[in-house]
């Protein structure tokens, strides 16, 4: 692969203070460099807008839960069908693409790192398998945690220690990025047919509360130095009132020391579903002022969105619970999925509707938070794809962000609950090019200790998105040239090489899967090691040596080393 | 003598992990831990191996069995790929690729096994779990349609029956069984209650189990099986701690098919609003739900996928091996893992006679004898590393213990063949 020069558009760096500046991006050896060959490559990106690769911080795109919606939802493929070209396999879109068209869609809107946010350690595998079949942009994997039988008994014992020694050997085993947790102790007690209502209410048999759960995990995170911090579904999704949990969940961490190098100890997933005020669905509102006044008033917190767009999708979550009480709302069909020992999921689709008073105001309250919560390094767009909405809606969002008018335009076709029980109609913020990049990438590869992405400093990895707008002639008005231009990047350069052009998929290479290996002491893991073993060889139905995922699995894995105390 | 330990059983659903596989040279001397089934996979697995390719029942070379692959699928106006379901999955994604490239269909065997169970998650969802949460919970356990015995012969001590799991520490004394099926069976010998339904009436009586669970109080036979019984089965599975179903082609395949997994996915859901329920297919060969797993994250569907228009379409009935072959569709087929000509209805098979059908097979069967081009290939599993998924769709890996009988290479290796020859042939014409 040769050198390459993309030359003379208007650069957004903000990690590193580039705002908006007309400048040359070199790449060399896939990454940024000072210096490029005379023979490089150029890209002439005069007049266009540059920033780094995209980096989504929560999406589900592999494993055994997207996978049920493909299974289930043959009717959600067949209005997004897509044919092979010479480059490129077949496969079909919408709310639950194909492996390949998920990679594919991505790169086209310039994104070039994709987190997957929920992977049942025993489903790892079938997670890996898939993150090989989806071409062309990065890839982690968020391993469960919340409710696990090894964190629940090491809570429960209080013995943070082994605690750290099974976080670590899990994450190696799954060959996993961060710990995720879903509805801590509810997903346990889902398997008696029951959750939990608030922090601390207790899960059976284990006698522990979601409070403990949380805390415990954040505790060993910061101390093992991993580098995202806990990533938590709260307890309490989709419930009106759940603002509260919110807020009291985050309160709970917030004494935790961070890990260095940062001040976050929580990053709350998809947050809007869980920013609902009110009592039920007939009188519920926003919660989301409530929300971003806290998180404004304290550093320790980070979030996403779990933006909603109008559109037929498809909710798939770790949480068993939530998903059977949305299939009692719905009448949709419902497909539940129980993993012995650890975790559990659900899956069912939904259509999100500008007529229905609640999906108003869930819409509203995303843009809030993102409008309310002043400093974007905090504050991260997406969709919980495919959640609130398919990824492919990101540029519809980024001009909701960028465009009161938008954000208007739209309100007038929608319930009116929108406009009397959020605040949205009061906020008159609009995004820069400068915080869309923070929100999109900087802000989130920062968040997740991925030192070489989101930005384009030397060193950094050559991944580059251009796009045909200009914007310093862009106005508010033109948001409708703004989502066009986003959805289909002028070019995506992934690794120096560039994958697409003018929005058509060029080049497939297979990027790479980042997972962390962290330490702690052989003692303190020789301990742990033999207790997991003595348990699992009693209850799980596979050998405890047939359980972590082989290095065959990983043909591009990358090892990310943590930065915890006991680290080499 | 080499012994290799955690060996996952390449034969049934159940996918046993726990096989100690003793060799001696490049010979499988034993195979300890293994059902009887299990058993005879692995020591007679080089008896009746084809041993060279051949090309209208003339020996060949690899490279001229594939040659002779090649044209005949990149000439077919309407190729079929099937089979799938007893390889690894990098084999199975080789073939969902052939069928793009070619502009085919590629099937698999769930399409006349566990298909119906499929269309019915497609209508009304499923509510299931891992394996480990029947044998740590479950204190209810049914199996309908269903005869571990005969066909996952672990199933009941691994899994359902007797093994002692976190909440159930007493094992078999901790669950109530309960069978329902049309005719006495082993698993009914077993069993605390066995339920026996009139042939065809399962979707009856499922719907009468679920009106029960309501609350309607059942006054009448249904099926066969006196009210009381129905009335007292419901109340039972309200008041279990954690039940599930086990059903199999008795369900399946039996009269009203995806309607009765549909009743019966109905009953669980409706349980759930009493007390924890699922259900789970007993999938027979140990790899068919890695082909629908693998078929599905690639294409977006599970098996009797069309590439015809250069897209997937999906159409069981129309795009499945069985009914594509009795219409005379294909003009040119390729069978991976798979034995078509001894299981498909005559019609069927007498067709894939008439055409150009490719086979890659490790033994001579009723399907390598009527086939034009026949490629030996190594045995997935005990010659052949790769992934394999269990019936509850968690996945294995699966070893290799031995070197390939007569050096043959694996299905992925000789379909990465045809795959290139197809694209070179499709791209010179």
């Amino acid at each position: 692969m040769g050198d390459l020069r993309i030359k003379g558009g208007y650069v957004y760096d903000p990690l590193n203070g580039v705002d908006g500046d007309a400048m040359d991006v070199l790449i060399s050896g896939g990454k940024v460099v000072e210096n490029v060959g005379r023979d490089a490559k150029v890209i002439d990106a005069k007049g266009k807008l540059v920033m780094a690769g995209g980096v989504d911080v929560h999406s589900h795109i592999a494993g055994s839960k997207i996978n049920i919606g493909r299974l289930m939802r043959p009717e959600d493929h067949r209005k997004d069908v897509v044919p092979r070209t010479r480059v490129t396999r077949a496969g079909v879109g919408y709310s639950c693409p194909s492996t390949f068209v998920a990679g594919y869609r991505y790169a086209q809107m310039g994104y070039t790192a994709v987190m997957e946010a929920a992977m049942p350690p025993l489903g790892a595998r079938h997670v890996h398998e898939e993150l090989n079949d989806t071409p062309i942009i990065d890839k982690t994997a968020f391993t469960l945690f919340g409710n696990n039988h090894f964190t629940l008994k090491y809570v429960k014992e209080g013995d943070l220690e082994k605690l750290k020694a099974f976080i670590s050997w899990l994450l190696r085993a799954t060959r996993g990025y961060a710990v995720k947790i879903v509805n801590p102790g509810g997903v346990e007690n889902w398997k008696w047919g029951k959750n939990v209502g608030g922090l601390d209410d207790l899960v059976y048999n284990y006698e522990v509360s979601p409070r403990q759960i949380v805390t415990s995990l954040a505790q060993a995170n910061e101390e093992l130095g991993l580098p995202h911090t806990i990533h938590l579904h709260c307890n309490n999704l989709g419930v009106p009132g759940n603002y509260e949990t919110t807020i009291d969940t985050m309160e709970a961490v917030k004494g935790i020391k961070p890990a260095d190098g940062r001040k976050a100890t929580v990053h709350v997933a998809h947050c809007q579903f869980n920013s609902l005020d009110g009592d039920n669905w007939m009188n519920v509102k926003s919660g989301a002022s409530k929300v971003a006044k806290y998180v404004n008033a304290n550093e320790h917190v980070t979030i996403d969105l779990g933006q909603v767009i109008f559109t037929d999708t498809t909710t798939m979550t770790g949480d068993g619970p939530w998903q059977f009480r949305l299939w009692n709302i719905t009448g949709n069909k419902w497909v539940n999925s129980d993993v012995e020992m650890e975790a559990g999921a659900g899956v069912v689709p939904y259509t999100f509707r500008k007529d229905n008073p609640a999906n108003a105001i869930q819409w509203g309250i995303g843009l809030e938070l993102a409008l309310l919560i002043e400093d974007p390094w905090r504050v991260y767009m997406t969709t919980d794809h495919p959640n609130g909405g398919p990824f492919t809606y990101y540029p519809t969002v980024i001009a909701w962000l960028m465009s009161r008018q938008a954000r208007t335009d739209i309100m007038r076709e929608m319930n009116k609950s929108v406009l009397r029980r959020t605040t949205l109609p009061n906020i008159y913020r609009e995004y820069t090019f400068g915080e869309i990049a923070t929100v999109t990438r900087a802000a989130t590869a920062k968040a997740l200790g991925l030192k070489d992405k989101g930005h384009l400093g030397i060193g950094a990895d050559g991944d580059v998105s251009v796009y045909h707008l200009d914007p310093t002639a862009w106005r508010p008005s033109m948001y409708r040239d703004l989502e066009k231009s986003l959805a289909r990047a002028a070019y995506t350069v992934k690794g120096g090489e560039i994958v697409v052009k003018d929005g058509e998929v060029t080049a497939t290479p297979l990027g790479s899967t980042f997972w962390v290996d962290s330490k702690v002491p052989e003692k303190l893991e020789a301990e742990m090691m033999k207790e997991v073993e003595a348990d699992f060889d009693k209850y799980y139905t596979v050998g405890f040596r047939n359980y972590p995922v082989e290095d065959a699995y990983l043909p591009t894995g990358i090892r990310v080393e943590a930065r915890g105390r006991w680290a080499r | 003598m080499a012994v290799f330990t955690d060996v996952v059983c390449p034969f049934c659903g159940c996918l046993c992990d726990d096989l100690e596989i003793t060799v001696k040279g490049n010979e499988i001397k034993g195979a300890k831990n293994a059902c009887a089934i299990s058993r005879s996979k692995f020591m007679s697995h080089r008896e009746n191996r084809i041993m060279t390719p051949t090309v209208k029942g003339k020996e060949a070379s690899l490279e001229e069995a594939v040659e002779a692959a090649a044209k005949a699928l990149a000439s077919a106006k309407r190729p079929l790929v099937y089979g799938l379901s007893s390889t690894e999955c990098g084999a199975i994604a080789r073939c969902v690729e052939l069928a793009e490239i070619t502009g085919g269909v590629v099937d698999n065997t769930s399409s006349v096994c566990h298909g119906p169970t499929i269309l019915a998650l497609q209508q009304v969802g499923e509510s299931k779990a891992s394996l480990g949460e029947v044998k740590n919970r479950a204190d209810l356990v049914a199996f309908w349609g269903s005869n571990p015995p005969a066909a996952h012969i672990r199933h009941f001590a691994r899994y359902s029956v007797t093994p002692k799991g976190l909440y159930v520490p007493e094992g078999r004394k901790g669950r109530y069984v309960v069978n329902v099926d049309v005719r006495e069976t082993p698993t009914s010998r077993v069993a605390d209650q066995f339920i026996k339904v009139d042939h065809g009436g399962d979707f009856e009586l499922l719907l009468a189990l679920r009106a029960a669970v309501r609350g309607t109080e059942i006054t009448e036979d249904v099926s066969g099986v006196p009210a009381e019984e129905i009335n007292a089965l419901a109340k039972r599975m309200k008041e279990a701690k954690m039940g599930i179903v086990f059903f199999g082609l008795g369900l399946t395949q039996s009269d009203g098919r995806h309607m009765n997994i549909d009743a019966a996915v109905g009953l669980v859901a409706e349980l759930n609003h009493h007390t924890k329920f699922v259900l789970t297919p007993m999938r027979g060969h140990y790899n068919v739900a890695g082909a629908n797993t693998v078929t599905t994250w690639q294409s977006g569907y599970p098996y009797a996928v069309d590439f015809a228009r250069g897209y997937p379409r999906y159409n069981p009935g129309e795009y499945s091996a069985v009914d594509m072959l009795a219409k005379g569709e294909p003009d040119a087929a390729i069978i991976v893992a798979s034995d078509p000509a001894a299981t498909f209805p005559a019609d069927a098979a007498k067709h894939l006679a008439r055409i150009p059908t490719i086979t890659l097979e490790q033994k001579v069967t009723p399907t390598t004898m009527l086939s034009e081009v026949v490629i030996p290939v190594a045995t997935a599993g005990i010659e052949v590393e790769g992934t394999a998924y269990r019936m509850d769709g968690f996945s294995l890996r699966l070893s290799k213990v031995v070197e390939p009988h007569g050096g043959v290479k694996s299905d992925r290796e000789v379909l990465d063949m045809i795959v290139e020859r197809v694209k070179a042939l499709k791209e010179d014409a």
